[in-house]
């Protein structure tokens, strides 16, 4: 229950739209029904032979039910698809704001292929939680309490026979069919995800496993996924049938009962003969009301599923936040220090770095080498506030940067690396991301630093060049200088450089290397490398034991 | 299975059919007085067909499903074989998973509707017809109008579905794509601000997909109009009809209670059309997506040892589809046996196309790649590739223990042999210093990997393969100057027994080749050759 509740926090839409969404499903639901009970009314009264102006009620009730039911229908599919679109942008923007905070390092732990998962498959299926899930019961609720409350006006027993078929038929049944079905959603998500991590990983690496003659292995791997999905496809499909004809059989059953109480009141003089078989049409009806209940009970457990783990992932509460009371932003010529620090990833056992001191003076250029996995990284981590300390401390302007907000200790840094990611868009998208407001010119001018210029303007799409899934139509040097550029475009205080001239051939490597330092002149500049390209450059070269 | 299915569902529908007339029959007896001691054996008939009616329903649902999800489970492995090089992953696994379950409502579903569509209606009629020639008109004139709003609903449906899919899928990796560079938003202060962009990105979906469904169900508000001013165009003419006499009640109930059955196998197949038409827009998609599988080993030779013979490229051009020049323009190259060739050139320049021609996962548009004379393309490409070791320039870590990722090559190396090649490339450091050492887990999930630990392990699947040719793109790109080496030194213990073609940037590694080849802009511009 509470899962719901938050659930329904979570996906929160103006309560109006809903308002609307229901009345319209009533109405819609309640015109079926009515048009053929006065449509049986109209042919049983007819069957009297009474003058044919009597019937005219009956007759302009059965014209206007008939034109107005899909009327009615119409706008109810769209309020309830507006609502259900509307719902998943918010539970998108809401669970990103959530994640937000726990990136990256604590985020790590998810799979590629599962967090995609969980946000394409979760996040999404909670767009229907109101108008697919929640939203018939109440609509059921309405309509069917109207037909028992009509049958109740002529014949109380019969009102009673229908209740029960309709308690059965609306809450027993899809109750009993729900449950199976949650047992099978939640066999299903972990197959499903995991067939999902299988697929990607075999698309990803399909060259290498082409080569190393893997291919059949893995093909063997994903088909054995997809079966074992299937199986358990098979057996919801056992659960979702036998909730159908559940449903079909209780209806049946009470229309039987109904009728057979009807004619007995009938015999006893307690009814009028026209509504034996009104009241039968009523009743064979009204079941259209729960008829979609099994399927709601259904989009529910699913929901349900899905939206737990989505309230898991939110759950996390993010280690590294503000200060209450954050000291004013420091000034942008200040100098960084790292005091004796030892950090460790969180569920690491050992430590990524252990009592390193670092000082970087305002508009010192240095570099810090390091063999592969001495914590080169780590630094940038650390720096950025993506990484908390265990012991010791980093400043900016001599004050802890946990005193600060973290953004304006990001501020300070622009970083480009060997982990920066390139965006699934256009170059320009990718600049403009460390600079919103940059011009043109801008743009060119980082590009130009970075020495990417030329070759930007070579392209026929020029800025507007989409650079590929992790930017992988461009080469592996193209990445690093867009990243480069990237960190120039920010004009940051302090330029963090992690690794850029990896892929680079040793002449471009001395050359970009040159041209950052020379395009940076003023500013502070941390180069992170294992090369020994541009050394010469760095006013002082610092070495990082291996770990 | 779909026979049975449609079978069934007949079954069903015809049970329908008779509980309208046995409800109908009962209702007009009691009207004309006689008594439920003489009527109850059809109310109990009625609840005769009711049970028949839900155990042929259930059967037709399962039956249905079990038919559709084998042929789906193998749809999916054919994604797998299809060449997808050019598409996102994660867009494929989200068409795969995701798509291919929404083809299986319609697979299930649609088929068997089709056949109801067909059966039903005409019982109706033949039925009414035979009770009530004029309702039987009345019907037969309202009819016609379901195929044609149907044949619209379809029209519009189909093409925005596809729209809609892509809309759908390039919003899915948005989503992704924001998520995955977190990291890099956060660093430069802009993660929050795309908050705003998702939800302004989810809004013109929501815009574009309201547009489309709003003809959409107009189609289907019509159809629906026709269904239920029919029923109503018979209710009052019926009714009319008994106030003149022109016919009996039980007759008059009997077309009532039919009308709506005739409508509904139709309205069911509309509804399920509208379904279905996001299943054939995946369906399509995953076809597509099948249908370019790659150009597989069509040859049968068995090739020669490359470390034995001269491979060559004559004359050798490719262009991919999605760039405009050429990757590879008219080149020829030679790689004597056992030589050790470096390859160098800017970024983009073709060496990685050249590797891939010798690995033979493209094939030139024109010009021959071959193996001591034999044209590669007419050999067995398993047998050729299972004597080559690669190191790609953007290795992929797979899920599985750090042994099982040098093993890639040959899966069943003695843990020894994969020690040593780990070694070799200088990843045994790193891998021992672990606390479950070769049986750390790594890829997805598992314990963070460096790009240069990588790399080094990326090196031990080549030097753990027994290769006759070993082409390593850019194999020293992540390493420390120490590592690079060691690898130095483990292409100078091997090159007297192997082919090497090594793919540079760094000038160190490119001077241990016996030769130097340039590319530029996809030509070879410069030979080398110098003194071994």
């Amino acid at each position: 229950m509470t899962t719901l509740r938050r659930l329904v926090g979570l996906a929160g839409v103006p309560a109006g739209r809903l308002a609307t969404a229901l009345l319209l499903g009533v109405c819609a639901l309640a015109f079926a029904v009515a048009l053929m009970t006065s449509a049986g009314y109209l042919i049983s009264r007819a069957a009297e032979q009474p003058p044919i102006l009597s019937l005219t009620v009956a007759i302009v009730a059965v014209r206007f039910f008939g034109l107005a039911r899909p009327v009615a229908r119409y706008f109810e599919r769209l309020a309830s698809h507006d609502h259900a679109l509307r719902s998943l942008g918010r539970i998108r923007g809401r669970f990103y704001a959530r994640i937000e905070p726990l990136a990256p390092t604590e985020l790590e732990s998810f799979r590629r292929g599962e967090l995609l998962g969980r946000m394409v498959d979760d996040v999404d299926a909670l767009q229907g939680l109101f108008v697919r899930a929640l939203g018939p019961p109440l609509v059921a609720l309405v309509v069917a309490a109207g037909c028992v409350a009509v049958t109740a006006v002529f014949s109380p027993d019969a009102a009673v026979a229908l209740a029960v078929g309709l308690l059965v038929g609306g809450v027993a049944v899809p109750a009993l069919s729900s449950l199976v079905v949650g047992r099978a959603a939640r066999r299903q998500a972990p197959a499903r995800a995991e067939l999902t991590a299988e697929l990607v990983e075999a698309i990803r690496g399909a060259d290498e496993l082409a080569v190393y003659g893997r291919r059949d292995e893995i093909r063997s791997r994903v088909g054995r996924r997809s079966r074992e999905l299937a199986r358990l496809g098979r057996r919801d499909a056992l659960a979702t049938g036998l909730g159908d004809a559940l449903a079909i059989l209780v209806a049946g059953l009470t229309v039987a009962a109904v009728l057979a109480i009807v004619i007995t009141e009938r015999e006893a003089g307690l009814l009028d003969p026209v509504l034996v078989a009104t009241l039968a049409l009523l009743a064979l009806a009204s079941f259209d009301a729960v008829t979609p209940l099994p399927g709601a009970g259904r989009e529910l457990s699913r929901t349900l599923v899905s939206g737990r783990r989505v309230l898991d992932l939110i759950d996390r509460e993010p280690t590294i936040v503000d200060p209450a009371e954050p000291v004013p932003r420091p000034p942008a010529h200040a100098p960084i220090e790292l005091e004796r620090v030892i950090a460790r990833y969180p569920g690491q056992p050992t430590s990524a770095l252990s009592r390193l001191s670092l000082r970087l003076e305002p508009g010192e250029r240095v570099a810090l080498l390091g063999p592969a996995g001495s914590g080169k990284t780590t630094v940038t981590k650390l720096l950025l506030r993506f990484l908390d300390p265990v012991a010791g401390r980093v400043t900016v302007a001599g004050r802890d940067v946990r005193e600060y907000r973290q953004s304006d200790v990001r501020r300070t840094f622009a970083l480009a690396g060997q982990d920066s990611h390139v965006f699934h868009a256009t170059i320009r998208a990718n600049l403009a991301l460390a600079r919103p407001d940059a011009t043109e010119a801008d743009l060119w001018h980082a590009l130009d630093r970075a020495r990417l210029g030329d070759w930007v303007a070579s392209l026929p799409g020029g800025l507007d060049t989409l650079v590929g899934e992790e930017g992988t139509e461009l080469s592996g040097g193209e990445r690093q200088r867009l990243t480069v550029a990237r960190a120039l475009l920010a004009d940051s205080p302090v330029l963090l450089l992690d690794e850029p001239t990896a892929h680079l051939d040793a002449e471009t490597a001395e050359e970009l290397v040159r041209d950052v330092f020379t395009a940076t002149r003023g500013k502070t500049v941390l180069l992170i490398t294992h090369r020994p390209e541009g050394l010469e450059l760095a006013d002082r070269v610092l070495e990082l034991p291996a770990a | 299975m779909l026979v049975a299915d449609a079978v069934l569902g007949v079954v069903a529908a015809l049970l329908v059919l008779a509980q309208a007339v046995l409800l109908a029959r009962v209702a007009a007896r009691s009207f004309d007085g006689v008594e439920l001691s003489v009527i109850w054996p059809s109310i109990a008939l009625f609840a005769a067909a009711t049970f028949g009616r839900a155990a042929a329903a259930w059967g037709f649902e399962v039956v249905g499903r079990r038919a559709a999800t084998d042929v789906l489970a193998e749809l999916r492995l054919e994604v797998v074989d299809g060449d997808l090089d050019a598409e996102s992953s994660a867009d494929v696994a989200t068409l795969a998973v995701g798509g291919v379950d929404a083809l299986e409502t319609s697979f299930a579903r649609y088929l068997p509707q089709v056949v109801l569509a067909l059966v039903v209606p005409l019982a109706v009629l033949t039925l009414v017809a035979a009770i009530d020639p004029v309702s039987a008109g009345i019907m037969l004139l309202t009819l016609p109008l379901v195929p044609v709003f149907m044949w619209l609903v379809g029209r519009s449906t189909a093409r925005r579905a596809q729209e809609r899919w892509r809309a759908l899928s390039i919003l899915a990796t948005h989503f992704l794509d924001v998520v995955r560079g977190l990291p890099t938003l956060r660093a430069f202060n802009r993660s929050e601000a795309q908050v705003e962009r998702i939800a302004d990105v989810s809004d013109r979906y929501r815009v574009a997909t309201m547009g489309t469904l709003r003809v959409a169900f107009l189609s289907s508000a019509v159809l629906e109009l026709a269904a239920t001013l029919g029923i109503a165009l018979v209710a009052v003419t019926v009714g009319v009809r008994l106030v003149d006499g022109g016919i009996g009640f039980e007759s008059a109930l009997v077309v009532l209670v039919l009308a709506p059955e005739l409508y509904l196998p139709l309205r069911n197949l509309a509804a399920q059309f509208h379904a279905s038409a996001d299943g054939r827009a995946v369906a399509e998609r995953l076809l597509e997506l099948a249908d370019r599988r790659r150009e597989a080993a069509q040859g049968t030779l068995s090739p020669p040892r490359a470390s034995e013979v001269v491979v060559r490229l004559d004359g050798v051009s490719v262009t991919y589809p999605s760039r405009p020049t050429a990757a590879l323009a008219d080149v020829d190259l030679e790689l004597l046996p056992g030589e050790t060739v470096a390859l160098v050139g800017e970024s983009g320049a073709g060496k990685s196309t050249l590797a891939a021609l010798l690995l033979g996962l493209v094939t030139p548009d024109a010009g021959v790649v071959s193996v001591g004379g034999l044209d590669l393309s007419e050999c067995d490409l398993e047998a050729w590739r299972a004597r080559l070791a690669w190191v790609p320039q953007r290795p992929t870590l797979f899920r599985g223990t750090i042994a099982d990722n040098i093993r890639l090559g040959d899966p069943g190396a003695a843990i020894a042999r994969v020690r040593d090649a780990a070694e070799l490339a200088g990843v045994c450091r790193f891998v021992e210093a672990l606390p479950d050492g070769y049986e750390t887990i790594v890829g997805d999930g598992g314990r963070p990997v460096s790009a240069g630990q990588l790399q080094r392990i990326a090196l031990a699947r080549a030097f753990l393969r027994d290769a006759d040719l070993a082409i390593l793109d850019e194999p020293t790109a992540n390493l420390d100057p120490a590592s690079v080496e060691l690898v130095l030194d483990a292409i100078e213990a091997a090159r007297s027994e192997l082919t090497i073609l090594l793919i540079t940037h760094d000038a160190l590694l490119a001077s241990v080749a016996d030769r130097v080849v340039r590319l530029e802009r996809g030509r070879v511009v410069r030979l080398t050759v110098e003194a071994a």
